[in-house]
């Protein structure tokens, strides 16, 4: 039995294909102008990696903020859900789900099933998502991914005392304007996401264990700082965190095939 | 007698100078990342165009976010009281002045003798701020003094429906992708903003006449926007609706010496 997940994002997609329930490939890519456009480019993408083709896929779930606009899913199941099924398949004794994607933050609570029982959400607001880290590296000119890296050899992090996204970068534009050094303020740029996860966080209240998924869990910067926050160690997948999404859409589309029987 | 306000904002400094009660001269800058530097080179700007030098300010207040910056003024006055006194000076009429700059919008709501009697402020979010104007003007290459009489155009204006700022901006970038008329997305801009300046002024009160000061009171469309929202007609200064905080503090400043000297 061969299952796909597909999670079309508002910065990036990914999709995941399982056969008997194992993970057998996956793709991540940046999103295109349409969603049916990146579910096709990395679904294709992640069937390649194991030369099979769209027929071979015996259902498909797609999840994300494009999921109502992908042609060959199946079902579409929200992005929440979905992250609670995919972290608590990874890791069962998973109870709180940090997801923070390009352009939300969800702070998800599961039961010992991994079933849904609250959440809360920051969707209207960059501070706390994706967004700011991506403001924060284009005004540092440094990439995505080196913002983590950069912060962990800081001495002195620069406290950045705006929230909003736009008046943050230019606070940091004028830190380094003056001089600052690049490692504290990626630390203080760390610090300042990691604290609006956190308020996110606590409002739904965290209970052990807790995983962070969704592309900000690459920042090791962010992880960290955030577990000094919550004063808890978040549990590490085995596979890239930015495909929970799209795996939970997979167990969710494996799921429904079993039911058919 | 000669005195001058500084008005040292986070965007754009102001310098007014004013000889007996009237505006002579005024210099608007950016403020950049050295603002003490910046606000010199303003006040010696406006100084310049009346033909005057520093030594002939008899008194100088300066104001905004970054007074501190401006060492060489005698006396520095917060924002407040420096945007009631110079909208009270242009209009005495006003009981609200509605100020919209590059990062902060306020709402002041002034006595008959020009009081202050109570303000909203709003210096947490861009959104509703004339940031977001900066911010598509630089995105769109448009000129930010072409963006109200652009959005006027339109007939049908486009909902914007992100209140971020950083989303609005992608939300912006992709209705000009799909081909939709600029003139139409500018109308919602306008309209969006106009919504969050109307919060802040309806949450402190709405009575005549409420004046519009701050860069964006440049922009016409965001007035008749705000104007539809607030149900009651909007006035603006007869002079460059920027200036206004450094006419107050400029207006201190003559008191100050009046003070000192009795005439």
């Amino acid at each position: 039995m061969i299952v796909a997940g597909c999670d079309v994002g508002s910065l990036s997609a990914e999709a995941v294909i399982m056969r008997d329930g194992e993970i057998i490939s996956s793709e991540i890519i940046g999103v295109r102008p349409r969603p049916e456009l990146s579910a096709k480019e990395v679904m294709d993408k992640a069937l390649l990696k194991v030369n099979l083709s769209l027929e071979d896929i015996d259902y498909c779930i797609s999840t994300g903020y494009g999921r109502e606009k992908i042609p060959f899913a199946g079902g579409n199941i929200s992005e929440i859900s979905c992250h609670g099924k995919g972290a608590h398949w990874l890791i069962p004794s998973v109870r709180t789900v940090i997801d923070v994607g390009g352009q939300d933050c969800k702070a998800i609570r599961v039961d010992e099933d991994g079933k849904l029982q609250d959440f809360t959400m920051n969707d209207k607001c960059a501070a706390g998502t994706g967004r700011f880290l991506e403001v924060m590296a284009k005004t540092l000119e440094v990439g995505l991914d080196e913002i983590g890296p950069l912060s962990l050899s800081s001495r002195n992090s620069v406290v950045i005392t705006n929230i909003c996204s736009i008046y943050a970068q230019v606070e940091v534009s004028s830190h380094i304007a003056h001089g600052a050094d690049l490692h504290d303020l990626a630390a203080g740029i760390n610090s300042a996401m990691a604290n609006r996860v956190k308020s996110l966080a606590m409002r739904v209240g965290v209970a052990e264990d807790i995983v962070i998924t969704g592309g900000v869990a690459k920042n090791i910067g962010v992880v960290k700082t955030l577990e000094e926050m919550l004063g808890v160690k978040a549990r590490r997948f085995k596979v890239d965190p930015q495909i929970v999404g799209a795996l939970g859409a997979a167990l969710f589309a494996r799921e429904k095939i079993l039911q058919r029987g | 007698m000669i005195v001058a306000g500084c008005d040292v904002g986070s965007v754009t400094i102001k310098a007014v100078i004013m000889n007996d009660g009237s505006v002579i001269s005024y210099h608007i800058i950016e403020t950049g990342f050295k603002p003490d530097l910046a606000a010199k080179d303003a006040v010696d700007e406006a100084l310049s165009k009346a033909h005057l030098t520093f030594d002939d300010i008899e008194y100088c207040v300066s104001t905004g976010d970054g007074r501190k910056n401006a060492s060489f003024a005698d006396k520095d006055i917060s924002q407040l009281p420096c945007l009631s006194k110079g909208t009270y000076f242009f209009i005495p009429s006003v009981r609200v002045v509605v100020d919209v700059g590059g990062n902060t919008t306020k709402a002041i709501r002034v006595s008959k003798v020009g009081k202050i009697l109570g303000y909203r402020l709003n210096d947490k979010c861009a959104a509703g701020s004339g940031r977001f104007f900066d911010i598509l003007a630089e995105a769109l290459e448009l000129r930010l003094e072409d963006l109200g009489s652009l959005s006027l155009q339109s007939k049908s204006p486009l909902e914007i429906t992100s209140q971020c700022v950083v989303f609005a901006e992608s939300e912006v970038v992709s209705l000009i992708n799909d081909g939709n008329d600029m003139a139409d997305i500018m109308a919602g801009v306008s309209q969006s903003v106009a919504s969050r300046i109307a919060s802040l002024v309806k949450s402190l009160s709405v009575e005549k006449d409420v004046v519009m000061t701050g860069g964006v009171a440049k922009n016409i469309s965001v007035i008749r926007e705000l104007e539809k929202y607030l149900g009651v007609s909007i006035k603006t200064v007869s002079t460059d609706p920027q200036i206004v905080g450094a006419v107050g503090a400029a207006l201190f400043a003559q008191e100050a010496l009046k003070a000192r000297v009795p005439i």
